[in-house]
């Protein structure tokens, strides 16, 4: 982990209140991986103050660029949203562990489930397994059509099913709906409902979901997002989000 | 002598800047950034007898200029940071300030008698002013008879001088520090965090679990300089201040306040590299003072002697 002093290169709003972000920065590479994040700092002054946790959607090593989407809604994303392409970003990463995607291999087959804006870590994952062989689908869930996005991107590596909560585009409905119950491997990043229904998904070689949580220092120091482990009685084990996470094997943390 | 070396009870600081309590964790994490060499001390996460879990998340939550937090003292537990934590920081040549806390004076004693005997802990920072935890904390430092006696209990025990950490949320600060000053403390480390709330609009409740958490950062600065203003000159035992501290400067108006060194506490999460930054600023920063030594800064905002020295130029 590192921090990074980048550059933003450029910045659009790519669905309603869904910002694409590119950063540029020498140092990062092939060490950011799928499933990781970046806590970024909004603005410049102390308020907002604490960094955003974001996830990486897309690295470009040969770049040296880095995209991340993000939903501004609080303070510090509405903030970073502001940002015009020249200025710096200063950011923390790659912090914590990714998705395992050295344990999948060649013909096997990937369902990727993604919740909003947990969506845009499967896009970078899907790359990386796509370039293993591996025959991934999609499918995505959102609340409402205008807050859909990287539909036709996905689609360069598998099929998209798309599920919109209200019906206004894709499947009404949730993603619970859509799933193929014969896939090798689950990877899932979304809000903790969805992340609940899919932790008993039957998959044949392992389910593994990414988590959220609101974080303080990102790195694993100060004990703000903690969970508890499936399974111990003590009531003392734990996992950190940030630094253990956010991505868990299912049944690994207590959801 | 360096002109950032500092001479407290039980420390022999390189310089008076330390990583505060609880925003550190035992230091593992920030050695992946800088070497902890650097700093003058390190104040771990609190330790009680028994392990922690904690209360339940959110355990943050954001707010102007700062942060709330509920974290509820997780802790390994007495045992294993006597076995993992702190043998692990003596590869350090840095002094460990280690918080101790506890639900009942049993608690506190069992703490600090064990743990004062570790070679590296040079000092021990009475936490009796957690506000996240329902019994304990808080409810020593907000009484005086109750602060009193657990001080007073535990500087029996300890083999290493006693800080205590007071809290803000108290009517009369000075007649908390005076008391525990009375009981044998050997120095005051201030201020912990402010009682504070914030509460979601969309659910109408609070964004912490724990319903109020403590307030830190750089809002609650003030606050702690007016209350070490006041506590310093009523008082004969050094104080660490902390509160809100992000730059060479904030330590330096700490040091003016009453302050005879400062900790670094949420600034560690906005920017990990704040404390070595802070002691690489300071000397010249000293310098733009025309100071020599930062100890001849210590109070200076209330020493009548400097006032007719300074109006005299």
């Amino acid at each position: 982990m590192k921090q990074l002093k980048t550059e933003l290169v450029s910045q659009k709003e790519i669905a309603a209140s869904i910002y694409e972000a590119v950063v540029f920065h020498k140092e990062i590479d092939e060490s950011f991986q799928p499933g990781q994040f970046v806590h970024v700092k909004t603005g410049f002054g102390s308020d907002p103050l604490l960094r955003r946790p974001i996830s990486i959607c897309h690295v470009e090593p040969s770049k040296h660029e880095l995209t991340m989407i993000y939903r501004a809604e609080g303070k510090g994303t509405k903030v970073l949203a502001e940002m015009v392409p020249g200025v710096e970003v200063d950011l923390l990463g790659p912090l914590g562990n990714g998705f395992p995607v050295e344990k999948t291999m060649e013909g096997e087959t990937a369902l990727l489930v993604g919740g909003g804006i947990g969506v845009p870590p499967l896009y970078y994952l899907s790359q990386e397994l796509t370039k293993r062989g591996v025959n991934v689908k999609h499918v995505h869930g959102f609340q409402t059509s205008s807050v859909v996005f990287y539909e036709e991107k996905f689609k360069a590596y598998g099929p998209v099913t798309i599920t919109t909560a209200d019906g206004t585009y894709g499947e009404e409905g949730f993603v619970t709906n859509q799933l193929d119950m014969n896939a090798d491997y689950l990877f899932a990043c979304g809000p903790s409902p969805m992340l609940k229904a899919l932790e008993n998904y039957q998959a044949k070689k392992g389910v593994y979901l990414s988590l959220e949580q609101r974080m303080g220092c990102g790195i694993g120091a100060c004990l703000a997002c903690v969970c508890h482990v499936q399974g111990d009685e003590t009531g003392f084990a734990y996992r950190k989000v940030c630094s253990d996470g956010p991505v868990f094997q299912a049944g690994e943390v207590v959801l | 002598m360096s002109r950032l070396r500092v001479e407290l009870p039980g420390l022999d600081l390189k310089n008076p800047i330390m990583p505060a309590s609880g925003c550190f964790g035992f230091g593992r994490e920030y050695s992946q950034f800088y070497s902890l060499d650097q700093l003058g001390a390190i104040m771990v996460k609190a330790t009680t007898h028994e392990p922690r879990f904690g209360n339940p998340t959110p355990r943050v939550a954001e707010t102007t200029s700062g942060m709330l937090n509920a974290i509820g003292l997780q802790n390994p537990g007495l045992e294993r940071v006597m076995v993992e934590e702190l043998p692990w920081l003596s590869k350090f040549d840095v002094p460990i300030i280690a918080n101790v806390a506890g639900s009942t004076i049993e608690d506190y004693v069992t703490v600090a008698e064990e743990i004062s005997t570790a070679e590296n802990v040079h000092a021990l920072e009475l936490n009796i002013s957690c506000p996240n935890v329902k019994e304990g904390g808080l409810a020593f430092g907000t009484v005086p008879e109750t602060a009193y006696e657990v001080t007073k209990a535990v500087k029996e025990v300890s083999s290493v001088p006693v800080y205590v950490k007071l809290s803000p949320n108290v009517t009369d600060i000075v007649q908390m520090a005076k008391v525990v000053e009375r009981a044998g403390a050997d120095g005051l480390t201030m201020i912990n965090t402010l009682l504070g709330m914030r509460i979601d609009l969309k659910t109408g409740k609070p964004i912490l679990a724990n319903g109020a958490g403590g307030l830190s950062g750089p809002a609650i600065k003030p606050v702690a300089i007016r209350m070490i203003h006041q506590v310093s000159q009523q008082v004969n035992i050094p104080i660490i201040g902390m509160g809100g501290v992000q730059s060479a400067e904030d330590v330096i108006e700490y040091f003016l306040a009453g302050a005879s060194a400062v900790a670094v506490g949420t600034a560690n999460f906005v920017d990990p590299f704040t404390c070595p930054t802070i002691i690489d600023a300071l000397p010249a920063l000293l310098d733009e003072l025309g100071v020599h030594h930062i100890s001849e800064l210590t109070g200076r905002s209330w020493k009548t002697e400097w006032n007719l020295q300074s109006s005299s130029h």
